[in-house]
């Protein structure tokens, strides 16, 4: 049996949100005893004592409302019938949740409702799981003396623009729970009830049809709906689920936990899961909606090989497709020797994944010619935070902004990038936190519904470490510093060396006013204000690491938080929030060429020791190459073989027509993936991958949680990734003969003192840990560096600003930067092949009006865009989100090239790509540029290719 | 040849103008020579070796730090 599916039925509802308090409060609810916080209402206190009273407008994951005058009781000693879910528990209180005068009163309600609601229970798509037909049961209705022929809602046309879900006006029964699930749970105030009594109700913004409205379809007003009215189009073409599993989201670093609810090995729908500890209930358009991809035609479910790339390709079995890579990969060794070929992880695939592929390199490659794609998004992360707090991870819980005073968000987009957080932080918000938002584009958070920024400091592109430093210069210069903690956590040298360099006149607000852009009052005042807060707390993304100084900004976010006291407690820290689902796993599990899992260094004997000895091998104590030096090294000749599992290099990694001219002098390149992607199309192998609902494993998400990723049907190729890997290091003579990832996970464990305490076991107990959890945390670790740094005492490192060396020339006048928006997911293989298309079906170019006008440019026009590294052409989106100046787009659409225009550029320290700083010229264009036209020819071809696609021959 | 050399010059010319963070000649070739043993595999090391032997204009820190790196071989 398996433990993790669970029969279907609907989550527990304890029907008002839990409250804590110290104080305890016991009371009586129909004669039984029950002891709950104070502060607790009567109807959640009475779920504890195990009575259920009839409710329809409360639900746990919204404030209580009041409105439907179901859930009253009767209090001894107390006149009149309060609403329970709205009155609070008293010490000593008598509840009575049943009575005659109870029972007809509830009657009376239901009748009303059931008189303007349709009767069509046996065809509705909630039939079985609607709230208001288990009230209807529970009140004992029997008639309704109102008659149905009276004024009502029945013929109100559906609304079912919205690709996901659809709204049914008739069926409403203007309870609100989905207003307030908008408000108070998503914060994108996007529905309304209009009118009053009878004329009442709900509408998406001005009235208009849900996909044209404010609505960014989180799902959360659909999860909330007691009736049908709001209900996902999968569940109304598939019917009630059978059971469900408890699993993860495979889209971004917030790592949600969903239920997916089944029928067989279909997926009905994803339900974000209450216990979630990332998310408590609440998910993002990806997550809840967009995984039709895993069913996608143009998912290859075969085995593939061929000799050239200009050749089509051959079906084979597993077998003969790993042999073929296995062989190709030895002759290359030896014709080349061993130095010469390498892989790369993926931030997509689970840690066990991970883990194994950086394992094959080390130890069946026999060379440490492994990385990434957490390269190119958040390697300076893990450089910066190591180097001054000694641990390469987010310091914090998401949960801990709840704590919060001042919040401040540098180079980070989290209401697009990173959803669910960014709900968790605007509830903050809206409670009072004070917001700083560092950024060259006004983000939606500097403006959104009752929430405005205190300060968005605008900066230009590429300045971040100036700007960095200005604050902090005020923080010293002000003596706004924290003495007590710097003297007692901090290096007292260091320190002493960066407060002689910060404090210096030329890194004031004044002096780099005229480098970053931004006036000097505005940096005083953002300064004072977040070295004030009883607890600030830093956010970042990759608007801080993917500079030429990604790294050094890294070094300063980090001794700007240890100079005034923000770390290691909850409210404050240094978060980076990471893009994809697993960025922070495959970084500890070992991807890159310098370090073993858990971020020791290569080149450490004793680490080594203990690897070779439980490997059996003998490892290089040389780090290997890195993405970008695998390409160069390929161009040189000097290297000719990779083995890529889940990423697009091609098309997510910068200066596309270098990584393509490196892509196609390779010999042998294995390429694993759900789809053939851009990379895949220069691949002589493909072996075909498994999505997140094929296969088990863990994610770690951008708050160090792992969480279980769990197969809920098998996989369309028949293997799970990690077999594949397994299999290619068996051919290649080294054995992997793991029977489930549990077995990978207690090997990591085994050889990494934060992971120790990790087990499969736990976190079907647990439900998710945060490392490090060993002997000492088992439970896992909320905070880091509670009263002292991972490192021992917090380094200061001393920050220069280095000005990049891409700037802005009579030739190349405008800055472009690069971003991703809420409804697209990365190289958008996934997200483009659901209807989120929808949303976003191609890349733009935002400019500014003046920059546009200047140029004869319009709203809608072809727009061609040339940097050193190429040229491409996009559609002009004139916006003044962005500054004069600047040009900003997204990456998510293979053909509109943005990375073609992007160049080599990298920081200093770990080579992460300069993606936010580019010189451009933009120009009107009437046809598309000449890598697009020779894109589309190379895409047919392979196209051609794949369609071609020989079976064996059989006999 | 490996990596393109004048990127790897680049790139260390780089690294040594972000660790200039002391006066001290002496400290910054250390902290860059440093750098480039455990980030760069070695193989970008001896080509960066090699150009600066065939005479290619470095920074004084830049050549310090690969002095450091040929004695320490
Ligand atoms: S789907 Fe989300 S954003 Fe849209 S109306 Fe419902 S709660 Fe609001
Ligand atoms: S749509 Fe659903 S949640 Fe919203 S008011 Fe109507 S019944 Fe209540
Ligand atoms: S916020 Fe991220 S993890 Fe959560 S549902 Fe959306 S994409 Fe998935
Ligand atoms: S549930 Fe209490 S008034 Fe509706």
């Amino acid at each position: 049996m398996n433990q993790n599916w669970i029969p279907y039925r609907r989550e527990l509802d304890y029907g008002t949100p839990e409250v804590q308090s110290r104080q305890q409060v016991t009371l009586a609810v129909d004669g039984q005893s029950v002891t709950v916080s104070a502060g607790t209402t009567v109807m959640r206190a009475a779920m504890l004592a195990g009575v259920s009273i009839p409710r329809l407008c409360a639900t746990d994951s919204l404030e209580p409302f009041g409105s439907c005058r179901l859930c009253l009781v009767e209090i001894e000693g107390r006149d009149g019938m309060p609403a329970s879910c709205t009155t609070e528990v008293d010490e000593g209180m008598q509840v009575s949740t049943q009575s005659r005068r109870l029972a007809g009163i509830r009657r009376n309600v239901m009748e009303l409702y059931i008189s303007d609601h349709p009767l069509d229970c046996l065809t509705c798509p909630t039939n079985g799981d609607c709230e208001l037909q288990d009230m209807a049961g529970a009140v004992g209705l029997r008639e309704v003396r109102y008659g149905y022929q009276g004024a009502n809602h029945l013929d109100e046309a559906k609304d079912d623009s919205n690709p996901y879900f659809t709204f049914d006006p008739s069926k409403c029964i203007v309870c609100s729970r989905c207003v307030r699930a908008c408000e108070e749970v998503q914060g994108t105030f996007a529905l309304t009830i209009s009118g009053r009594g009878f004329q009442s109700k709900v509408s998406a913004s001005a009235d208009e049809p849900f996909r044209d409205s404010e609505c960014v379809s989180c799902g959360a007003c659909v999860k909330a709906c007691p009736t049908a009215t709001l209900a996902e189009k999968s569940l109304i073409s598939m019917g009630q689920p059978e059971h469900s599993v408890i699993t993860t989201c495979a889209y971004c670093g917030v790592g949600c936990s969903f239920r997916a609810e089944m029928k067989g090995s279909e997926v009905v729908r994803m339900v974000p899961n209450k216990d979630g500890h990332a998310n408590h209930g609440h998910s993002c358009v990806k997550g809840r909606f967009a995984f039709g991809y895993a069913t996608h035609p143009d998912r290859i479910t075969r085995p593939m090989i061929r000799d050239s790339i200009h050749e089509p390709w051959r079906k084979v079995s597993w077998d003969e497709a790993i042999g073929f890579a296995a062989r190709r990969l030895r002759q290359i060794q030896e014709k080349y020797g061993r130095l010469a070929i390498g892989g790369i992880t993926s931030s997509r695939c689970t840690n066990e994944e991970t883990y194994l592929v950086q394992k094959m390199v080390r130890a069946a490659f026999g060379n440490n010619n492994v990385d990434t794609c957490a390269r190119v998004c958040h390697s300076p992360t893990g450089y910066g935070l190591k180097t001054t707090l000694g641990e390469s991870a987010g310091t914090q819980r998401f949960d801990s902004v709840m704590q919060a005073d001042v919040i401040v968000v540098i180079g980070a987009n989290p209401t697009d990038a990173h959803p669910v957080f960014a709900s968790q932080m605007k509830q903050r918000l809206r409670q009072g936190a004070r917001l700083i938002v560092v950024d060259p584009r006004a983000i939606d958070l500097v403006r959104s519904p009752n929430i405005a920024a205190d300060y968005h400091l605008q900066l230009r592109p590429g300045t971040n470490v100036a700007l960095i430093n200005a604050l902090a210069h005020v923080v010293v210069t002000e003596n706004l510093h924290d003495p007590a903690f710097i003297e007692s956590r901090c290096e007292a040298e260091a320190y002493q060396a960066w407060r002689d360099f910060i404090s210096l006149q030329e890194n004031s607000p004044e002096s780099l006013e005229s480098v970053t852009g931004v006036p000097a009052d505005q940096v005083r005042g953002a300064a004072r204000l977040y070295a004030a807060a009883g607890n600030g707390a830093i956010y970042y993304g990759l608007g801080v690491t993917e500079h030429s100084q990604g790294s050094t900004m890294v070094l300063g976010i980090a001794n700007l938080a240890m100079a005034t006291g923000n770390l290691g407690r909850e409210g404050t820290g240094v978060n980076p929030l990471r893009g994809q689902n697993n960025v922070q796993g495959s970084c500890d599990m070992g991807s890159f060429p310098h370090e073993l899992p858990g971020y020791r260094h290569i080149s450490d004997e004793a680490v080594r020791r203990q690897f070779e000895q439980s490997w059996g091998v003998t490892l290089l104590s040389e780090p290997g190459y890195r993405i970008p030096n695998m390409f160069d090294a390929a161009i040189s000749g000097e290297f000719k073989a990779l083995y890529v599992q889940g990423e697009d290099v091609a098309q997510s990694d910068p200066d596309t027509q270098h990584v393509t001219a490196a892509l196609e002098s390779l010999e042998c390149m294995i390429v694993q993936d759900l789809f053939l992607n851009e990379t895949a199309k220069f691949a002589h192998v493909f072996l075909p991958g498994s999505s997140f609902l094929e296969k088990n494993g863990t994610f770690t998400n951008a708050e160090r949680r792992i969480s279980p990723v769990r197969k809920v049907r098998p996989p369309l190729a028949g293997k799970e990734d990690w077999e594949v890997t397994a299999a290619l290091s068996n051919a290649l003579g080294y054995p992997m003969d793991y029977r489930h990832p549990r077995e990978i996970m207690d090997e990591i464990a085994s050889l990494t003192p934060t992971f120790a305490g990790v087990s499969y076991e736990l976190l079907d107990r647990l439900g998710s840990v945060q490392w490090p959890c060993n002997a000492s945390s088992p439970g896992g670790t909320p905070t880091m560096h509670v009263g002292e740094f991972v490192r021992g005492k917090g380094f200061f490192a001393v920050t220069p600003y280095v000005q990049t060396d891409e700037r802005t020339t009579r030739r190349y006048p405008l800055l472009l930067t690069t971003g991703r928006i809420l409804s697209q997911y990365n190289v958008g293989a996934q997200t483009r092949r659901t209807e989120n298309l929808q949303w976003h079906d191609e890349d733009r170019l935002e400019m500014h009006p003046a920059d546009a006008e200047l140029r004869g440019i319009g709203h809608g026009d072809w727009v061609g865009l040339r940097s050193r590294a190429g040229e491409t052409v996009m559609r002009a989106d004139v916006s003044e989100r962005v500054q004069p100046g600047v040009v900003y787009t997204t990456f998510h659409h293979p053909n509109s090239g943005a990375n073609v225009v992007t160049t080599d550029n990298s920081d200093w320290a770990t080579n992460c790509p300069e993606y936010k700083v580019t010189a451009v010229q933009a120009y009107p264009v009437s046809q598309v540029s000449e890598w697009q036209q020779r894109f589309r020819r190379f895409d047919r071809e392979q196209q051609n290719h794949l369609a071609g696609a020989e079976e064996p021959e059989t006999g | 040849m490996t990596v393109s050399v004048d990127k790897l010059i680049r790139m260390a010319e780089q690294i040594g103008a972000n660790v200039s963070i002391s006066t001290d000649p002496d400290i910054v070739a250390e902290r860059l020579a440093d750098h480039l043993r455990r980030f760069w595999d070695p193989r970008m090391r001896e080509e960066l070796c090699r150009a600066a032997d065939q005479g290619v204009v470095l920074s004084p820190a830049v050549t310090a730090a690969v002095a450091m790196l040929k004695s320490s071989k």
